[in-house]
């Protein structure tokens, strides 16, 4: 089923690239749409050919195993690790007329968390691009930054060095920044990986709220057993894309095995797709 | 010593005058540019394009002298360090990019290539008539002692203008150097955003090459921000405090080169600035050496206490002599190992937070609470009255210490 609504998609791509350009609403209205999106470091593909179209305003989970392209996935669509080829879309429209909708959570340990700088100065960043560069930032800012730490739950760490943080506070902050930034579209990579037990559930509490709010949320997650309580559709990745629809249908036995291989125990895999999940937490 | 506050008051003559003002000009704008630099971990790059420097000054000479012209022109001269100090930065780039070497090894290619080069020109530029009293040699390590007034201005122009573009980079450089992949996702340009905090080193260098040599031009960018780096946790006041440390370290040491005769102005500046790196190190109540053993020693009080006090409690036996100078020097013991009346209350006390810990961790759902749980922290300061009082409401009986 999944793999007919793959081959159907890319019948439409063909068309589309013999010049006329076909209007797949499905296409032009995803907050992320990638088409034939190849990343390769070195002479080895990380994401082979891979076609994506995430639904607006929902909570979408990207899963496969470690070393399949997830993180890289993400990078690739904003332009941070250069692609070999493929075509991304947001919202319709290339990357760098709509960048101020998309907000990007990294993985916590990306930067050096030594760095001469307060929550408040880290959150203040999300705004950067809206100053310029002869910009000051006022009262009102801070007053915004302020407030994306209330909802985060981290008001009270608004002068503390970021080094001081626990790493779910230090993830907590780089979620506080991208609020700042007032986007349409989020992209997280592994925003739970790593973090205690009541950051998990003040994160899962804000994206929630995003997603009623009409925002559109894509996770890089690693965590199988809260697939179904906390996303509405996932995409599997293994190098290639494996099955991309509602956690309903494509979060099944058959993807599983196909994207992790042997590397998940049979049984195991059936508890995690028919339980829903919610046993496991 | 006379010469020296002579020197400080700018009244020890006008070449003193100018070396002073100049020095403490090219301090100012390496502490902005060079905590850039230091941030974004690239300090060795600086020290790349500073050599590379070297054959632009030679082949300066040699247009400018085969033109006609006077060789020894600074403006022509720094023209030419820019020039190839850009190309040597530029492969550098294009290596670490394009090729599988490393950044480390890009650098030390560069660095003695283009040195070499530089070396050969200036060897070359000696034996030839015209080139024996052009004093390029001056560059490898500064030379105060000629500076002609025309010369201080282009110092403090370059200066202050390097300083003021760094002040408007300062957002997306910070941004850059801390979290580069979010920069990028937020419309910055990565490569360019570098490239401008190196073309800024470039002109920090060359405008130092006067006063303080290519040598030594790289400790004016990095020890400054490295020094205030102790004593703040916030890029703004890093950039500050480094550009009054660098414009502090320009001044002293040019006045107290300029104090005796054979100081040479470049070395002397690069000393004050690591006097004042090294009192930073040992003295910064921030993050310096002596604070450090400070609050550790502080903790590891606060812990033995603690410990002795519900052993105590327990009754048990304590062999830990810290543990028992601790509580004997709080006037919990005697000196004969007997609890004393405050004791025995401080005692009872500790025990009872533990128990309240113990019950507030497994009743309370807000973890961020309970997780501020230590041993150490009072109770007090972290729940209130009222929830203390349902604490104790769950231990039940008063608690009592055997």
């Amino acid at each position: 089923m999944m793999k007919n609504a793959a081959l159907h998609n890319t019948v439409l791509d063909l068309a589309a690239s013999d010049g006329k350009p076909v209007r797949q609403s499905g296409i032009s209205h995803s907050p992320l749409a990638v088409r034939g999106l190849t990343v390769s470091y070195g002479e080895k593909p990380a994401i082979f050919s891979v076609d994506a179209t995430f639904p607006e305003t929902t909570m979408s989970a990207i899963i496969g195993p470690n070393g399949a392209g997830k993180s890289t996935f993400l990078k690739a669509a904003l332009g941070i690790t250069p692609r070999l080829s493929g075509v991304i879309t947001f919202f319709g429209k290339p990357l760098g007329e709509i960048r101020h909708r998309i907000a990007y959570v990294p993985q916590r340990a990306s930067v050096d968390w030594d760095f001469p700088a307060t929550v408040i100065d880290v959150v203040t960043m999300g705004l950067y691009p809206r100053l310029g560069l002869l910009g000051r930032l006022s009262k009102s800012h801070f007053a915004t930054a302020h407030a994306c730490l209330e909802r985060v739950g981290m008001a009270d760490f608004a002068d503390r060095q970021i080094g001081q943080l626990s790493g779910g506070q230090q993830q907590r902050v780089f979620l506080a920044r991208a609020l700042a930034q007032g986007a349409d579209l989020y992209l997280l990579d592994e925003p739970f990986a790593g973090v205690d037990a009541a950051t998990e559930r003040a994160i899962i509490d804000v994206l929630k709220t995003l997603k009623a709010e009409n925002k559109t949320l894509i996770c890089v997650h690693h965590d199988l057993a809260t697939i179904k309580d906390y996303f509405d559709y996932v995409f599997l990745i293994n190098v290639r894309k494996i099955a991309e629809g509602p956690a309903a249908t494509a979060f099944t036995t058959d993807n599983l095995q196909h994207a992790y291989g042997g590397r998940l125990a049979q049984g195991h895999l059936e508890q995690l797709t028919l339980a829903g999940g919610a046993g496991f937490a | 010593m006379n010469g020296f506050f002579d020197a400080l008051l700018l009244s020890g003559g006008y070449n003193a005058a100018l070396v002073t003002l100049g020095a403490a000009l090219l301090g100012f704008s390496a502490g902005t540019a060079g905590t850039f630099l230091f941030l974004r971990k690239r300090a060795l790059v600086s020290d790349a394009v500073a050599h590379a420097t070297l054959p632009g000054v030679g082949m300066a000479f040699i247009v400018m002298v085969a033109l006609g012209g006077e060789g020894r022109n600074l403006a022509g001269l720094l023209a030419g360090s820019a020039i190839t100090a850009t190309l040597g930065l530029l492969s550098i780039m294009w290596i670490s990019r394009y090729t599988r070497l490393s950044e480390d090894a890009a650098i030390g290619a560069i660095l003695s290539v283009f040195f070499g080069i530089g070396i050969v020109l200036l060897t070359v530029i000696q034996s030839i008539s015209s080139g024996r009293q052009a004093g390029l040699e001056d560059f490898l390590l500064g030379a105060t002692a000629s500076m002609l007034f025309q010369d201080a201005v282009i110092i403090a122009a370059g200066g202050i203008g390097t300083a003021l573009v760094t002040l408007i980079l300062r957002r997306p450089m910070a941004l850059v150097a801390f979290d580069a992949d979010y920069a990028t996702a937020s419309g910055y340009n990565i490569a360019r955003i570098d490239f401008a905090m190196m073309a800024l080193v470039m002109a920090v260098t060359v405008i130092g090459l006067k006063i303080v040599g290519l040598i030594m031009v790289v400790a004016l960018l990095i020890i400054p921000a490295v020094t205030a780096r102790f004593w703040t946790e916030r890029v703004d006041r890093v950039v500050w405090i480094a550009s009054i440390i660098g414009a502090l370290a320009g001044y002293l040491g040019a006045a107290l080169s300029a104090s005796a005769p054979a100081l040479p102005a470049g070395p002397i500046i690069v000393l004050v600035s690591a006097a004042l790196f090294i009192f930073s190190l040992f003295f910064s109540p921030l993050r310096g050496i002596a604070a450090a053993a400070y609050q550790h020693w502080k903790f590891q009080k606060r812990v033995h206490l603690r410990q002795g006090l519900l052993a105590l409690a327990r009754a048990e036996v304590i062999h830990d002599a810290l543990t028992l100078a601790t509580l004997r020097r709080a006037g919990f013991i005697r000196k004969d190992g007997v609890t004393t009346e405050s004791g025995r209350a401080q005692a009872a006390k500790a025990a009872r937070d533990e128990h309240r810990w113990e019950i507030a961790r497994r009743i309370h759902h807000d973890t961020a609470l309970t997780g501020r749980y230590d041993g150490l922290t009072p109770i007090e300061t972290v729940f209130t009255h009222d929830e203390i009082a349902e604490f104790d409401r769950i231990i039940g009986k008063p608690y009592v210490v055997s």
